[in-house]
């Protein structure tokens, strides 16, 4: 802290990026409830109300992160990384539940998704193990205990029952990674996930056949043959094995209504009445939004409720619809420019702890991101996670606000910092 | 750490690699796959079919005969239902929990998010009480929906009924009638169904996931605003019509009455009839059951359909015919020694003066008199054989409209029956016959059938002296105040017209002096000139049968009736005729020297056989009528 930092100083196009995006959800969160008989703005009973008073709470989360000392969190990384941790366990033991979910704490007029806060109490203590010296990634024992970091608020939430919001921390790996984690434990599970999705589409003795191939042209490149050799065949057989399981787990231990839920999001199946219904009714509405779209409150699906859960999980339904192509599009952009905004800024960064709380944020943000607009296009799973910034819903806001506070907080204390 | 350095490479190829998938993704489905938008327009477009007012029909003065009449289906949309406690309702539409519980079930099976019925048809009041409360009961609505109404009840079988359209009608409507249509069934309904249907309306409305309506598709620029049927302005004559009708209460026959220069049939009432409004609404198909397994058969419309032995009425016709062919002359006379006789055929004729002639002879109705009239004219010697002879006189015969259909705007009319030469080839064998087989003939016997409609229609045609008009029920259309005829055939009869002179004097002497002598003379004010006739039939008691046309001089009312079973002529069908006639000329009506003929007819039994009070399907139900007292003398000739 060689120089005075000043609020003014803070990253702009951070902040641009975020105060657009929150400008955008409430714009069409106003356009999902439209339908519903409210067309005023300033109503606290509808929900635009409602995220506009959030926004205020976040707003003052905001201000008061920029004016304590940012060390508060660093320090307190791990004691509030036990708070989260202990206020699952509440929502596990005093919860509410909700749609299926035990992932709220309610007490009073006030509500809480624990989860929330949940992915800032890991990312501080991850990001304080992390920036420990003698810690190594590498290292098995060391990758162990922040594997065990990570699953711990993991398994509460599955324990919830909240599937979306479990499969968020995995995204976390991306910081591990970065930190120097074998890079096996990023391209193993994604090889199996192609692998597993492939072997579900097609005869898995075709993707045998083409790995073989593979495997030959591998060899005939390489020089050490023998070790070559040895790999592709190690490869080859659990590759082959793997999918022939998943083909017989598939066909012989999963339900018919979960078989078709799968097949459906294959595309071999569709449902319209069960699984597949959301899905299709997403596409019908982004589909129909055409390259220009169809213009704000115009959009039929959006104002006809057709969709499902359109003000939360759905959102980017509404923008694909209404504001088309070009709507879409300037969103993707507004997203991936933050996401590599706030990459930018970590890797700039001399302070250790800032570029991987940085990673932290931009991997938890990646994976909303990339799920939930994946499920609105019909690319993943129905999996209830909000889209940042747009979706409604407080705790989500409040969370997102929290974590992106605190990074520019950190960033703009640390800028001048030298290792 | 610094070995990890280029690792961001591989985050930042991970989020510009999902970055541009969705960018692909989202391209594919808004810029080139089609389906979406169409699907979309599925979703949420919706046309509606707006049902436009059928046409009403007027009577000849502008009185309403048919009307339209909202009635209420109470509707529900399951998805929509949020009541807790029912009790209110079930109160409100007097059914218990029980059956509530039950019907909703069983829609919810049907549909959870189309509305279906619940209750159809509801009061009137009870639609009141609900529609001020539907705040409270949401998910229910009320679709109003159209059914005739009838004023005055009468002439059923005329206006006929609208039903729903079955399978055939709605394939050989080329797509204008869908699945719950209406369409006229029967009478005027029918037969100007396209008239009065008007044009279906079509309306583009936008729905949400609930099939709730929430707007217009561009602001209405496809819709096509529903077009109200044309009205019908009738030629019926509601009071006659309805005087008519009382009139036959009790009996079995017909009463078909014309205004014979228009050929416009101002009452046709068959009996036994019923009320029109008992084929509409929740007991429709139970009452039209009933209807149908009457043995008396009140959904047969007697006026047109049935054919009865024209009697002596026939010889009207024949006498007409032997001017006409010159085999007699007014001054013409044949003794009658109390019958004709040829061989051992014997055809008897009641007592009177001999001999007649013409004039005489019709007034007296000689059955003699018109066998040599026939026999002359089938055996005219111009003809070289029996066969010209007879289809000349049978040409004779259609030509008065008889045995032919006249072409009325009805379904079913009947042709009526009078036989082709090969018909008695098939009794008698070729050549096997002669003028004296089929004597019978010339006093309207044996083989000849006629409706009521063409009796009424002929004696139309003897009133104008020499035509009629194809007669009609309906004189013209009404749209929007615009007002356009229909045209109808004028068929003219190749007879001089002189002819009719002596014809029409005989007929006026028939009240004054002749057969119908027994009531005529009380109507003598407005120069009634009629026929009597008694058919005999095989099924029974002979049918009283009168044709009539008044006044005399520029006539105004042609009247046909057939009673069945009712013995003779003059006894009940001449004073029925009298009466609707004398209703629909005099001013005040019915006449004081008149009304006890009117009660004997009215209250009259004249064979307690078949007498069946068949009104007893109408709402209001009469029992009097068997109390009231009984004539018994009326059948004692």
């Amino acid at each position: 802290m060689q120089e005075r930092s000043y609020i003014k100083n803070i990253d702009f196009l951070t902040t641009t990026l975020v105060i657009v995006l929150i400008l955008i959800g409430i714009l069409n969160i106003f356009s999902a409830e439209y339908s519903e008989g409210n067309t005023k703005w300033i109503d606290f009973s509808s929900s635009v109300g409602k995220q506009i008073k959030w926004l205020g709470v976040s707003l003052l989360v905001f201000v008061v992160v920029m004016i304590i000392d940012v060390r508060f969190f660093i320090n307190l990384s791990y004691p509030i990384y036990v708070i989260t941790l202990l206020l699952l366990v509440a929502t596990l033991l005093f919860g509410n539940e909700v749609a299926g979910s035990k992932s709220w704490l309610i007490y009073g007029g006030f509500s809480l998704q624990p989860s929330e806060l949940a992915k800032f109490g890991t990312i501080l203590a991850l990001t304080r193990f992390l920036d420990t010296t003698d810690v190594n990634v590498s290292k098995f024992r060391h990758y162990s205990i922040a594997f065990i970091m990570v699953g711990l608020p993991m398994g509460l939430i599955v324990l919830q029952n909240d599937i979306g919001s479990a499969i968020v921390f995995i995204s976390l790996i991306i910081v591990l990674y970065r930190q120097g984690l074998p890079g096996f434990f990023l391209f193993v599970p994604l090889l199996l996930a192609i692998l597993f999705i492939l072997a579900l589409l097609v005869n898995f003795l075709y993707i045998t056949g083409i790995l073989i191939l593979v495997a030959l042209f591998i060899i005939y490149l390489t020089t050490n043959r023998k070790r070559a050799i040895a790999i592709s065949v190690a490869s080859i057989i659990f590759a082959t094995a793997f999918m022939f399981s998943v083909d017989y787990l598939f066909t012989h231990a999963l339900q018919p209504h979960q078989q078709s839920r799968i097949n459906v999001l294959l595309g071999k199946d569709i449902d319209l009445q069960g699984s597949g219904y959301n899905v299709h009714q997403s596409l019908i509405a982004i589909g129909s939004g055409g390259f220009s779209g169809k213009g704000f409150l115009n959009g039929t699906q959006t104002k006809f409720n057709f969709i499902p859960e359109q003000k939360t999980d759905f959102i980017f339904c509404t923008i694909g619809e209404e504001y088309g192509l070009l709507g879409s599009v300037v969103l993707l952009l507004l997203f991936t420019s933050l996401i590599l905004r706030i990459l930018y800024l970590s890797e700039k960064q001399k302070f250790r702890y800032t570029r991987i709380f940085g990673y932290g944020v931009l991997s938890i943000l990646f994976v909303h991101f990339a799920i939930n607009i994946g499920m609105t296009l019909g690319l993943f799973p129905v999996i209830g996670i909000p889209l940042p910034f747009i979706s409604y819903g407080g705790s989500s806001l409040l969370g997102f606000t929290l974590m992106m506070s605190v990074f520019l907080k950190l960033e703009l204390e640390y800028r001048h910092y030298f290792n | 750490m610094i070995i990890h350095k280029s690792r961001h490479k591989v985050v930042v190829f991970f989020i510009i690699f999902v970055g541009v998938v969705f960018f692909l993704r989202l391209f594919f489905l808004q810029v080139f796959a089609e389906k979406y938008k169409q699907f979309a327009e599925k979703n949420v477009l919706s046309r509606k079919i707006i049902k436009p007012p059928r046409g009403l029909i007027y009577d000849r003065n502008g009185k309403i005969l048919v009307s339209n009449a909202p009635v209420y289906d109470l509707m529900v949309i399951p998805a929509q239902l949020n009541l807790e406690d029912a009790s209110e309702l079930c109160d409100i539409l007097q059914i218990t929990k029980e059956e509530y519980e039950e019907k909703l079930s069983e829609i919810k099976k049907f549909s959870y998010r189309k509305p279906s019925i619940f209750i159809n048809n509801i009061p009137l009041e009870t639609y009141g009480i609900l529609q001020e409360r539907f705040y409270e009961f949401k998910g229910f609505f009320v679709q109003p929906e159209s059914i005739r109404k009838y004023p005055y009840e009468i002439a059923a079988h005329v206006l006929g009924y609208i039903g729903e359209v079955n399978k055939e009608e709605i394939e050989s409507s080329e797509g204008y009638y869908l699945q719950g249509h209406n369409i006229g069934k029967s009478g005027l309904e029918k037969v100007y169904e396209n008239e009065l249907r008007g044009v279906y309306g079509e309306k583009y409305v936008l729905m949400d996931v609930y099939n709730t309506e929430q707007g217009s598709y561009l602001d209405g620029e496809l819709d096509r605003p529903a077009v109200t049927g044309t009205n019908l302005l009738s030629s019926l004559d509601l009071e006659l019509q309805q005087y008519a009708e009382s009139l036959l209460k009790g009996k079995k026959g017909s009463i078909v009455a014309i205004e014979p220069e228009t050929g416009e049939i101002l009452a046709i009432v068959s009996s036994p009839s019923y009320n029109p409004s008992v084929l509409y609404g929740r007991d429709r198909s139970m009452n039209y059951n009933s209807l149908a397994a009457d043995p008396d058969n009140p959904l047969f419309n007697r006026a047109i359909t049935a054919m009865y032995p024209p009697g002596s009425t026939f010889k009207v016709a024949m006498a007409l015919i032997g001017l006409k062919e010159g085999v007699i002359a007014p001054s013409t006379a044949y003794s009658c020694p109390g019958g004709y006789y040829i061989g051992n055929l014997r055809i008897a004729c009641h007592a009177h003066a001999s001999p007649l002639n013409l004039k005489q002879s019709l007034t007296q109705s000689c059955n003699a008199y018109y066998c040599h009239v026939f026999r002359n004219v089938i055996d005219l010697n111009t003809f070289p054989s029996i066969y010209d002879g007879y289809n000349n006189w049978r040409n004779d015969v259609i030509e008065f409209g008889l045995g032919q259909k006249l072409g009325v705007d009805l379904f079913n009319e009947a042709k009526g029956i009078l036989p082709k030469t090969d018909r008695y080839d098939k009794i008698y064998g070729r050549n096997r016959w002669k003028s004296t087989n089929i004597l019978s003939l010339a006093i309207g016997q044996a083989e000849i059938s006629l409706t009521p409609l063409q009796l009424a229609n002929f004696s139309a045609a003897i009133a104008n002296r020499g035509y009629y008009i194809t007669p009609h029920l309906v004189k013209s259309y009404m749209d929007e105040g615009r007002q356009y005829g229909k045209k109808y055939e004028k068929h003219l009869i190749q007879m001089d017209t002189s002819k009719y002179r002596v014809v029409i004097d005989a007929m006026a002497n028939v009240p004054r002096i002749g057969t119908a002598i027994r009531y005529g003379p009380y109507f003598k004010a407005y120069q009634i000139c009629g026929k009597t006739g008694t058919a005999q039939n095989p099924h029974g008691e002979d049918h009283s049968v009168f044709i009539s046309f008044a006044p005399k001089y520029n006539p105004k009312i042609a009247v046909a009736a057939v009673i069945e079973n009712a013995g003779q002529g003059a006894h009940w069908a001449a004073p029925i005729c009298f009466l609707v006639t004398e209703y629909y000329l005099s001013e005040a009506k019915p006449s004081e020297g008149t009304r006890w003929i009117e009660d004997i007819i009215i209250k009259g039994v004249y064979h307690p056989k078949v007498i069946k009070r068949v009104d007893e399907i109408t709402i209001v139900q009469e029992e009097n009528a068997t109390e009231s007292e009984t004539i018994t003398d009326e059948n004692s000739e």
